[in-house]
């Protein structure tokens, strides 16, 4: 008789949320909501400023062209792109050998011991580091050692800030893969040096190419430790031992200029910036995504 | 131990005299505790032995030494004497890397590289140093685990894209690509369907034509089905209450399930604990 009555009649009060908690309910999630749009209005309203701004000076000339002297009309900043390409490159050629080899032993080989839990110890403070630091370290070794400003400089500056993410997302690669297949590798007689490079290392690939292209976003966009360098060029720097433009030098040159030719270049620089870290992120996305593991 | 009270060594009543890996009087330890206790198990060539007994009495443990994978524990260390063809396993001059090609591991879990069908069995050919027609050692090592047929046409895939079964055949098929002289399985079948399983044993009856084989499993039919010689192990607890395994039994399978000497492994194999 209840069984059938409980069927059939509407669904009984104490089941029925209360209007409070239903209120409560719904005032929360419109918080959360808002939260998330005040979270994106910096990002949005950067990127609104960079576009509006920089896509009127977007012209060829902006890769052709050298930088404007002052007062002068036009004028590109080829100098700037090419070196900040460069100081790039150089950041990457020298963390991600010591990088990826740091990882390996952290986790391949030294997992748990007490050098290597000083290894991640010291990884953590140096992603802390202000990257002027990085900057001042690398005036002091090598700029004062050579006596000039260079590219080599600054890639060494910002190999410093690049280190530590290298190091940490080759070390989730490195621990995303069972420990079933490095014994299947040594089960067989692999040396530890063939299961590295054979086994280990392909495997943890997509993580690797994460953190490098992470890396590199990161490094591109810095300007303190460019400051004192590589410093800055107006023309093509001859070689990476000559002091180099770069793009976030150049916009902070420029955007502190009196001339409006300058400042206008500051914001197409900007959106260059902002270009090449969107298109960067987005190749890290992809190479990620076809995970092994 | 007094090799006089060795416990019942088949040995002695084996046909067969061949004999590839000598167990003397071997004990594993890790750090103070010992986790196997003086074990004497002699594996005759192109054999199939298989190790069964209760969780914790130590096979896998022992199994593991055969090919020095014991190594890569910290802390575990082997007294007394393994020896492959009279060759001491343990002696300090002996190359562990050299001994795991000759002595291959097949896992419990399957545990294919992440690489193509092919590579996977390529690889162990490749840090083998081997010269010659790879596509044929390839097909060889496929056919050789009973997988050719099935892979023959996508041997560019993954190896993680096949079915467990599969994957297990394609380690086995791996592990025959070094050609080893043993191969050591530790509970092969144990996450097998029973389908993939029967297949896995019809395997093990061809593979010991060419290879010494060592089988753990928990599973008394299966022993019963592919062994030649089974040992029974069982565990015992010390005073201080951890556990350590030991050698019940050694004899020909027939032995061990129909006329065990040990009244343990008469209960063992009955079914009456374990």
């Amino acid at each position: 008789m209840a069984h059938s009555s409980s069927q059939s009649a509407p669904l009984d009060n104490q089941f029925a949320v209360s209007s409070g908690r239903k209120m409560f309910g719904n005032i929360m999630t419109a918080l959360v909501f808002s939260c998330v749009a005040i979270a994106a209005i910096p990002l949005v309203s950067i990127l609104f400023m960079v576009i509006t701004k920089g896509l009127g000076g977007l012209t060829p000339a902006v890769f052709t062209d050298l930088p404007p002297a002052a007062g002068v009309a036009g004028g590109g900043f080829r100098n700037a792109i090419t070196g900040t390409l460069i100081t790039c490159l150089i950041g990457a050629l020298i963390s991600v050998p010591f990088g990826v080899l740091t990882a390996v032993y952290t986790i391949e080989f030294g997992r748990g011991n007490k050098l290597s839990q000083f290894v991640s110890f010291c990884t953590n403070i140096l992603s802390g580091v202000p990257s002027i630091i990085a900057g001042l370290f690398a005036y002091g070794i090598v700029v004062l050692a050579t006596g000039t400003f260079s590219a080599v400089a600054g890639g060494i500056a910002l190999s410093v800030l690049m280190l530590p993410i290298i190091i940490r997302t080759s070390e989730e690669g490195f621990k995303s893969i069972p420990r079933d297949t490095r014994l299947a590798a040594t089960g067989i007689g692999a040396t530890n040096f063939q299961s590295v490079t054979q086994i280990i290392l392909p495997a943890a690939m997509p993580f690797i190419a994460t953190g490098v292209t992470l890396a590199l976003a990161r490094a591109a966009g810095e300007t303190a430790p460019l400051l004192f360098t590589a410093l800055f060029n107006q023309y093509d720097a001859k070689s990476i031992w000559e002091p180099t433009a770069t793009l976030s030098v150049l916009i902070y040159n420029f955007a502190i200029s009196p001339y409006k030719n300058q400042q206008a270049l500051a914001w197409v620089a900007a959106l260059i910036v902002v270009l090449l870290i969107l298109v960067v992120s987005i190749l890290a996305r992809i190479v990620s995504r076809r995970k092994v593991y | 131990m007094n090799p006089s009270t060795r416990p019942n060594s088949a040995s002695d009543t084996l046909e067969n005299n061949d004999i590839v890996i000598r167990t003397e009087n071997v004990s594993i330890f890790y750090g103070a505790f010992q986790a196997v206790r003086n074990v004497f198990l002699d594996v005759p060539k192109n054999n199939v032995v298989a190790l069964i007994g209760p969780s914790g009495c130590g096979k896998s443990t022992l199994l593991r030494c055969y090919n020095r994978l014991n190594d890569l524990i910290p802390g575990a260390r082997v007294e007394g004497k393994i020896a492959y063809q009279g060759v001491d396993l343990y002696d300090p001059k002996i190359d562990p890397v050299e001994v795991r090609r000759r002595i291959g591991m097949v896992f419990q879990k399957a545990n294919p590289f992440p690489k193509s069908i092919y590579e996977n069995v390529a690889f162990g050919a490749r840090i083998n140093g081997f010269k010659g027609n790879m596509d044929e050692l390839v097909e060889r090592s496929l056919r050789g685990s009973a997988l050719w047929d099935e892979v023959k046409d996508k041997l560019k895939e993954s190896g993680l894209s096949l079915s467990g079964g599969q994957q297990q055949r394609l380690c086995i098929a791996r592990t025959i690509a070094i050609e080893p002289e043993v191969i050591l399985m530790d509970e092969p079948c144990s996450a097998l369907d029973p389908i993939s399983t029967l297949r896995v044993e019809d395997l093990m009856h061809e593979l010991k034509k060419q290879f010494t084989i060592i089988i753990v499993t928990h599973n008394m039919q299966q022993a019963s089905r592919v062994a030649d010689m089974t040992a029974f192990f069982n565990a015992e607890a010390t005073e201080g209450g951890s556990r350590f395994g030991y050698l019940v039994e050694y004899d020909k399978t027939y032995n061990i399930f129909n006329a065990p000497k040990q009244q343990a492994t008469q209960d063992y194999v009955s079914g009456r604990f374990g």
